[in-house]
């Protein structure tokens, strides 16, 4: 057992593929000499070499249709796009290659690949650095699309997505690469589709993701603590597969849900996840579905400008007990 | 099949008679496919979309009969001749082009979609440039894994003027990788002649330098001129060489797409390109190298007796059954995203 920053939990993740399985290799800017501008891929290339760990130019389309060729004939490339913003630039890949390969040609093209990236905000780097971009991903049939919010969930998801053999996209969210988290000794694999109870309460149900997940439990033990409300907390983990009995389960016990989201509003994955629940346990619910999100606006770069943006524990606070004293 | 009388005419040739005659047996495949394609068309039995290949045969077979079994072909969505040249059957072909349940990917994929992985033909791709960064991920596996495939990439003019067409080229430069990129221009993107949008006369080869490439542009309707040059970035390829970024000058009989009469060609462009038709050019080559009318005759009749058969068989094939509606969405086989 040691303690790990959520970043070297990135580093030891790939490290773990990439010593079980030599066709694992690895691609992206400034990933290799460099050792990534997070820091997350530090020392990789001085333990498995140029041949696996390759820098690219500046040049996403090139990195993520090279990681589709490799995978379609054998390897298993794990690509990095610097920043999820990114994906505006390199989109075909993700929207139209990777995931429709495989059904357009009646199962013959294989994709198994992994797509790394720094997503969310806290930097302060402006609107064009700072996206939450899951809701972009989530959309499109073929893809998977995980978002760990631990150091231990990095490593087991990392190594799950490796070894799956469909198009992962893998978000990491930058303003947790500095937290840190216990985390095993040996080999550690997780399992797509699968949400965790992070902490159980009988009142209402919280769902978060990344990011948001240590604001959601800040605001359950505040909500406990100051009002007496006891919430669930609940770590989606995989948007796609999507865990739901894990919410429905929850769901029927609390009857209230409410999601908490980086995401800008309209089409954010908890409106999916709050129509599910409308959908298939309407008559457990005791009051109505409250998202909590990022407003419909690009993010400001000031930090004070950010830091109003984005759901906060105070706000996550506010909306339970609000809607459970209405 | 061999005439072997024809064979002694062509001592001192490069390329011999054997190879010649499946050059030639190639485009006349190509050539009566894509035909039919159209009739079948203007019989409402080709659905959807469909982009011909009708006087740029010689790219196709040139290319194919150069290759190797394992050498890997990415086409875009004019694709049907590169499907072909590799030896996928008609009926597959046209049975994906009628999509029905006998085609390619049983109507899943459609004419823009051709794959058909056990010939190597990797995938036909309709977002335009989409596949040169993917060749160059198959030929990075080659590299990696010490293979000695080479991934070959065709796409048209329009491509030249994409970023990923720019992205690709350094990419494949850098990392030296055993890629040969192909244009076929056929002097229109779309509907839009090429000059009128390009910075440069050649638009793949007076790009080349700018990626440390040699500029090669050739004539894309002579099969010989093709093969050859084709051999040669093989060898290279093979070799550790790297890329090479070939310009094949050939033109398009018919128009850019099904719906596309082609009026905006100036009067007598076409019928002067059709005097330089491929096949017409590699009927008199053949000649030249002493091959008979009638093993001419022969390969003509056999094609179209196969293309005839394969039509009959789609005509009389199934649509596609209900029940793969919702397969192959994931590796599971199924489409299930949520438990």
């Amino acid at each position: 057992m040691a303690e790990l920053t959520y970043r070297d939990a990135v580093i030891r993740g790939i490290a773990q593929e990439m010593s079980r399985d030599e066709d694992v290799v690895f691609l992206g800017e400034d990933v290799a000499k460099a050792g990534g501008v997070f820091k997350a891929t530090v020392g990789l290339y001085e333990k498995f070499g140029p041949l696996r760990v390759r820098d690219t130019p500046i040049s996403e389309q090139a990195i993520l249709g090279a990681a589709m060729g490799a995978a379609m004939t054998g390897l298993k490339p794990i690509a990095e796009i610097m920043f999820s913003d990114f994906f505006a630039v390199c989109f075909d890949y993700i929207a139209n290659e990777f995931p429709k390969s495989r059904y357009m040609t009646n199962g013959q093209t294989k994709c198994p690949l992994v797509v790394r990236t720094g997503n969310g905000a806290g930097s302060r780097f402006g609107a064009q650095h700072s996206q939450s971009v899951e809701n972009w991903c989530m959309m499109i049939p073929g893809l998977k699309v995980v978002a760990p919010s631990s150091p231990i969930d990095v490593i087991g998801l990392l190594a799950a997505s490796v070894r799956d053999p469909d198009p992962v996209i893998f978000l990491e969210h930058k303003s947790l690469y500095a937290t840190k988290g216990e985390v095993p000794d040996g080999e550690i694999l997780d399992k797509l589709g699968t949400a965790k109870i992070l902490r159980p309460g009988k009142d209402a149900t919280i769902v978060a993701l990344a990011l948001m997940v240590p604001r959601a439990l800040a605001a359950a033990e505040k909500l406990a603590a100051e009002h007496g409300i006891d919430c669930e907390v609940i770590d989606v983990r995989s948007l796609v597969p999507l865990d739901t009995q894990t919410i429905l389960g929850s769901v029927a016990r609390t009857g209230r849900c409410f999601s908490v989201e980086e995401n800008p509003r309209l089409c954010g994955w908890g409106a999916e996840i709050m129509s599910i629940i409308a959908d298939e346990a309407f008559y457990d619910l005791d009051g109505p579905l409250v998202r909590i999100t990022t407003p419909h606006c690009p993010l400001p770069a000031a930090d004070i400008l950010e830091d109003a943006i984005l759901p906060s524990v105070d706000r996550i606070v506010d909306r339970v007990k609000r809607t459970l004293n209405s | 099949m061999l005439d072997k009388a024809a064979a002694q005419t062509a001592v001192n040739d490069d390329i011999g008679e054997e190879i010649r005659l499946e050059l030639y047996r190639s485009q006349v495949n190509i050539r009566e496919a894509e035909q039919r394609a159209y009739d079948l068309f203007l019989q409402n039995l080709v659905k959807g979309t469909s982009h011909l290949s009708l006087g740029q045969e010689a790219v196709a077979a040139g290319f194919a009969t150069a290759m190797k079994k394992g050498d890997l072909s990415f086409c875009t969505y004019r694709g049907h001749a590169h499907t072909l040249a590799r030896g996928v059957p008609v009926e597959k072909v046209l049975g994906e082009l009628m999509q029905r349940d006998n085609g390619l990917m049983r109507g899943k994929g459609g004419s823009m979609h051709l794959t058909s992985e056990e010939h190597g033909v990797m995938g036909s791709y309709a977002i335009i440039g989409a596949h040169l960064p993917i060749a160059c991920g198959a030929a990075w596996r080659a590299q990696y894994k010490k293979q000695d495939d080479v991934s070959v990439c065709f796409f048209g003019d329009g491509t030249t003027n994409i970023g990923a067409f720019h992205e690709a080229l350094n990419f494949a430069a850098v990392w030296k990788l055993p890629v040969i990129f192909v244009c076929e221009n056929n002097l229109y993107m779309e509907y839009t002649p090429i000059g009128d949008v390009t910075a440069v006369p050649s638009p793949a080869g007076d790009r080349a330098s700018a990626y440390g490439l040699e500029k090669i542009v050739i004539d894309g309707n002579d099969a010989d001129v093709v093969y050859r040059t084709a051999k040669k970035a093989f060898d290279k390829a093979r070799a550790g060489g790297g890329p090479s970024l070939i310009e094949c000058l050939t033109y398009r009989h018919s128009g850019h797409s099904r719906a596309d009469p082609a009026k905006y060609r100036p009067e007598g462009e076409l019928e002067r390109w059709k005097l330089r038709d491929p096949i017409k050019i590699y009927r008199e080559r053949l000649k030249q190298f002493g091959v008979t009318d009638e093993t001419i005759a022969k390969i003509d009749a056999d094609v179209k007796r196969v293309v005839d058969e394969a039509t009959e068989a789609c005509k009389a094939a199934p649509n596609p059954p209900m029940d793969i509606l919702f397969t192959d969405v994931y590796a599971d086989g199924g489409f299930a995203w949520r438990n």
